[in-house]
């Protein structure tokens, strides 16, 4: 990582030395006094300020009387549950919502925020959780939708190259002007939406969930470019989930329970335990599981040269073999594309493969024998999805409609013709008991609920089904902390009911906290399998981005 | 911000929602009315009492209504497996072929009590059989349905000009017409029920197929929410990947859906034909299959509200022949461009207050459900 102590241009405000904050147990009013101080002496005003701003929908208040000061040039991190009102926050900010009270600051002076268009104005820019490019415009297109200065796009095509290319060396980062968007790697797409937000001028840069979709490699990146923005003065909030990054890139923190700031300070006073405790109201436990040294199970899955080919002919699945044991979850690793997800597919019955075999529960499959997913689940094949709003789940269906995807020709929940909504609901109310969903409504519809319940009311339908080989995709994307604990749980129980589990996951912790064995793919390929015991997230970085074999 | 995604309660939704749109068209009618010289609110008065006012007026609109419940149920359940059915035109006019033929053949032939059985399934079938093959191409080639569903109407069109000039023509009848079937295939009219049991009304094309469609509502209604067909249909509409992972079939869906779908057009020839003429005529369809497309977008693609919709529309139709024959200066196109008002707000621009009834909604009374906002 950067050093931490470096500064730019002596923007304030300074770090505190770690072991300065040990050894001060008044942390708080410490904080405040010199921030005060500070702030009189520099005499600069604040980047952002927030007072008082409250915002309900209907009976929920998605934020209570929030405060919020960024100083200028700062990396302020906002962490906190799904739900908790961070989005919610941000929308104000950049005009999406307007706020039922309260008042927005920026630089000092009180702004009027109705639309992104004012909060371009004011010099906000925003990086969201998944871009906002058009995949067919090449990067410049993109840079200069909606900043175009007259009819004929030439001349601002021209100025617009200009200030990207000085752009992009100030801040080294690269990227092909007139490449398509949609044929860069995400890494660079998520750069093409900050060159978007520098090329507005913007002076506050705010990032929802940066780094869900980069290898560790390109994270980094993406970290050494803020703090090149930072040391010229850009302010940035850094909204995440992952206290890691939290604490490795920013310099203050605040933590969002339910609609408020229960907490803001330097994340140089804190530690992941706090935050994290902080986010959820309560302790955490610790994980740590018991790695299974020799499973001694029978096969679960035994995939034997597996090759899956898309319908452009691009093979995404290349020669794979390895098998996973009874009893044994086996985590494959990987940047999001490379196999992974279609090899989930294949397993699960969605798609053929084209050559090579896999057993699954004692069934042979090959490109002759195609097995649908509905034969999977008879057999004891369940699956939960990577994609839960896509595949997994349907948003328009109430809760107890969706608990039943994949099951509704079960005798349990009709009578031959009709639905037995009785029963459907009386058992979608038992999976949200015993899989603590929130709301535990059955009759709501599947989208009111919030990502990590919606993935425990697909977890709680699939483990209901005792499965002896459990393929699961992305268990907590987009999860809060409070429901990854439950859901890594019932994992690694159903693991030690013998299940034999294959995990996929493009988070290298939950890899790393849950698999037994790990293995890594590269395009299609299997390029390293690593025991869970052994695993260190360096290695398995290297491996994601397969710079072992480049470098051997 | 972005309401879409709020959910109202079904009242708002299904009746005050339709209700300002409807409002709202009669506005601009009224502008037009009174910009040629009329005045709009007598004009409204003679359009209701044309299609309320007396015993005669609301039989044409059942009527009318009738034909419109069927085409409309016909689009709407497609919609809801996410096809649009454009060709409920062409599948009502081939499933009065498949009457044609089946009592030219049978109506001497079969005992009297089965040929109503006989009649009212070889509608549904030939009605079904022509929203097949577009649903097939879909399914199998990729074939767009809008596309094959629209051509599919103009091939009906050819066709039964060639078989009603060439082939089925009564032998020696100048007009494109067969020949008539025997009254025992006739269904029963209105006035006929209504006369057995000493209720004297006016004679009117209304007949039992009326009773027919709300059947048909009832079952439609119960087909897409109360059964695991419904549950697999609805499934595929609202996303193939998740019918994928759930073993759902998405091509045995299109085929049955569109299968449905044709067959519910199809009951247009039932009330049409059976009821009505009698006979194999020209042009029967008069449309009825376009305009189930405005009913099902007026109506929300649910039963209930199709009858409502169908209501408005028979209204409109009898009502408008009624003033266009009462006001001299309101010709029958402008009739026509009333109705296209109407299609317009609540069909095409059928969400263009939500948003506002959203907001005032979320002012007034707040709801649970929107945690989501994280």
């Amino acid at each position: 990582m950067q050093d931490k102590h470096s500064q730019g241009e002596g923007i304030r405000p300074p770090r505190s030395d770690a072991n300065h904050s040990k050894n001060n147990p008044d942390l708080q009013d410490q904080r405040s006094a010199i921030e005060n101080t500070e702030q009189n002496k520099t005499n600069q005003p604040l980047a952002i300020e927030l007072r008082k701003i409250s915002k309900r929908f209907g009976q929920v208040q998605a934020n209570n009387n929030i405060d919020l000061q960024v100083q200028r040039g700062t990396v302020h991190g906002i962490v906190g549950e799904n739900g908790a009102g961070k989005s919610t926050l941000m929308s104000i900010l950049y005009g999406f919502y307007q706020a039922d009270s309260g008042e927005i600051l920026i630089n000092g002076s009180p702004a009027n925020i109705k639309n992104s268009r004012d909060a371009i104005s004011a010099g906000i820019g925003m990086v969201h959780q998944h871009f906002m490019l058009v995949d067919t415009f090449t990067v410049l297109e993109n840079v200069l939708l909606g900043a175009e200065q007259s009819a004929v796009l030439k001349k601002s095509a021209d100025n617009a190259r200009q200030a990207l290319q000085h752009l992009s060396d100030e801040y080294q980062m690269s990227v092909p002007l007139d490449t398509l968007t949609g044929e860069l790697p995400v890494g660079q797409q998520q750069r093409t939406e900050i060159l978007k937000a520098l090329y507005r001028n913007a002076e506050i840069l705010i990032l929802d969930e940066p780094t869900g979709v980069l290898t560790p490699q390109e994270a980094d990146q993406l970290f050494r470019v803020l703090q090149a923005l930072k040391e010229r003065g850009v302010t940035i909030i850094l909204i995440t989930h992952k206290l890691r990054e939290i604490m490795d890139i920013t310099d203050n923190v605040s933590v969002l329970r339910m609609g408020e700031i229960v907490s803001t300070q330097r994340t140089a006073d804190t530690n992941i335990a706090e935050l994290a405790e902080l986010m959820v109201g309560r302790k955490l436990q610790t994980q740590h599981f018991n790695k299974v040294e020799h499973p001694n199970g029978s096969n679960g899955i035994e995939v034997h040269n597996l090759t899956v080919t898309d319908d452009r002919g691009l093979t995404r699945v290349d020669n794979v073999s390895f098998e996973v044991k009874a009893g044994e979850i086996v985590g494959i690793a990987g940047v999001a594309g490379n196999g992974q997800s279609t090899l989930l597919r294949v397993l699960a019955g969605i798609e053929p493969p084209d050559s090579g075999s896999f057993i699954i529960n004692g069934r042979t499959v090959d490109a002759q024998t195609h097995v649908n997913p509905k034969e999977m689940r008879e057999i004891g094949v369940q699956h939960v999805p990577e994609d839960r709003l896509k595949l997994g789940l349907i948003k328009s269906f109430t809760a107890a409609e969706s608990s039943v995807l994949g099951y509704q020709n079960r005798r349990r929940f009709n009578w031959r013709v009709f639905l037995n909504m009785r029963s459907i609901r009386a058992a979608c109310k038992s999976l949200m008991q015993a899989f603590d969903v929130r709301p535990s409504d059955p009759k709501l519809k599947s989208a009111s609920f919030s990502g990590g319940n919606q993935q425990k009311l697909i977890l709680a339908r699939e483990l209901d089904q005792s499965p002896s080989v459990l393929l699961v995709g992305q268990p907590t994307r987009g999860v809060d902390i409070g429901a990854i604990e439950l859901i890594h749980k019932k994992i690694i129980d159903i693991r030690d009911a013998n299940c034999a589990v294959l995990l996929v996951s493009v988070e290298l912790d939950e890899i790393m906290t849950l698999s037994d064995r790990i293995i890594v793919m590269f395009e299609g390929r299997i390029v390293g399998t690593v025991s869970g015991k052994d695993a260190d997230k360096t290695t398995l970085g290297l491996m994601m981005a397969n710079a072992m074999e480049s470098a051997a | 911000m972005s309401t879409s995604n709020i959910e109202l309660p079904a009242w708002i939704e299904v009746i005050l929602i339709p209700l300002l749109n409807i409002c709202i068209a009669l506005f601009f009618a009224g502008l037009i009315i009174f910009a040629i010289g009329e005045n709009p609110i007598e004009a409204v008065r003679v359009m209701l009492n044309g299609a309320f006012g007396y015993d005669e007026g609301v039989g044409y609109t059942l009527y009318y209504t009738t034909n419109f419940i069927f085409t409309g149920l016909a689009v709407a359940i497609a919609f809801h497996a996410r096809l649009f059915n454009i060709g409920g035109e062409g599948q009502a006019y081939i499933a009065g072929l498949g009457i044609g033929l089946s009592f030219l053949l049978l109506d001497n032939v079969l005992p009297p009590v089965l040929l109503i059985p006989v009649g009212i399934l070889s509608a549904a079938l030939f009605g079904a059989l022509w929203a097949l093959i577009p649903a097939w191409l879909q399914a199998y080639r990729g074939s767009h349905i809008v596309i094959t569903t629209i051509m599919f109407n103009f091939i009906a069109s050819s066709l039964m000009v060639y078989l009603l000039v060439n082939v089925m023509i009564k032998p020696g009848s100048m007009s494109p017409e067969t020949r008539e079937f025997s009254e025992a295939s006739w269904l029963p009219f209105m006035h006929e029920i209504f006369g057995w049991f000493g209720v004297t009304i006016t004679r009117t094309p209304l007949n039992i197929s009326f009773l027919l469609a709300l059947v048909c509502c009832l079952l439609v209604w119960i087909y897409i929410w109360k059964t695991r067909w419904g549950y697999a249909l609805r499934t595929a509409g609202q996303s193939e990947a998740a019918a994928v992972y759930a073993g759902i079939k998405p091509k045995k869906i299109i085929i049955i859906t569109m299968c449905i779908s044709g067959a519910l057009a199809g009951f247009v020839a039932v009330n049409e034909i059976m009821g009505v003429h009698h006979r194999l005529i020209l042009n029967f369809t008069a449309g009825y299959g376009f305009t189930g497309i405005a009913v099902a977008l007026m109506g929300r693609n649910h039963p209930l509200g199709i009858i409502f919709a169908s209501l408005l529309f028979g209204v409109l139709y009898q009502g408008g022949a009624e003033l266009a024959f009462e006001m001299p200066r309101i010709t029958r196109e402008m009739v026509v461009a009333i109705q296209g008002l109407i299609i317009l707000f609540s069909g095409a621009l059928a969400l263009m207050l939500r948003p506002a009834i959203v907001k005032i909604w979320l002012a007034i009374r707040p709801i649970p459900s929107v945690a989501q906002h994280g």
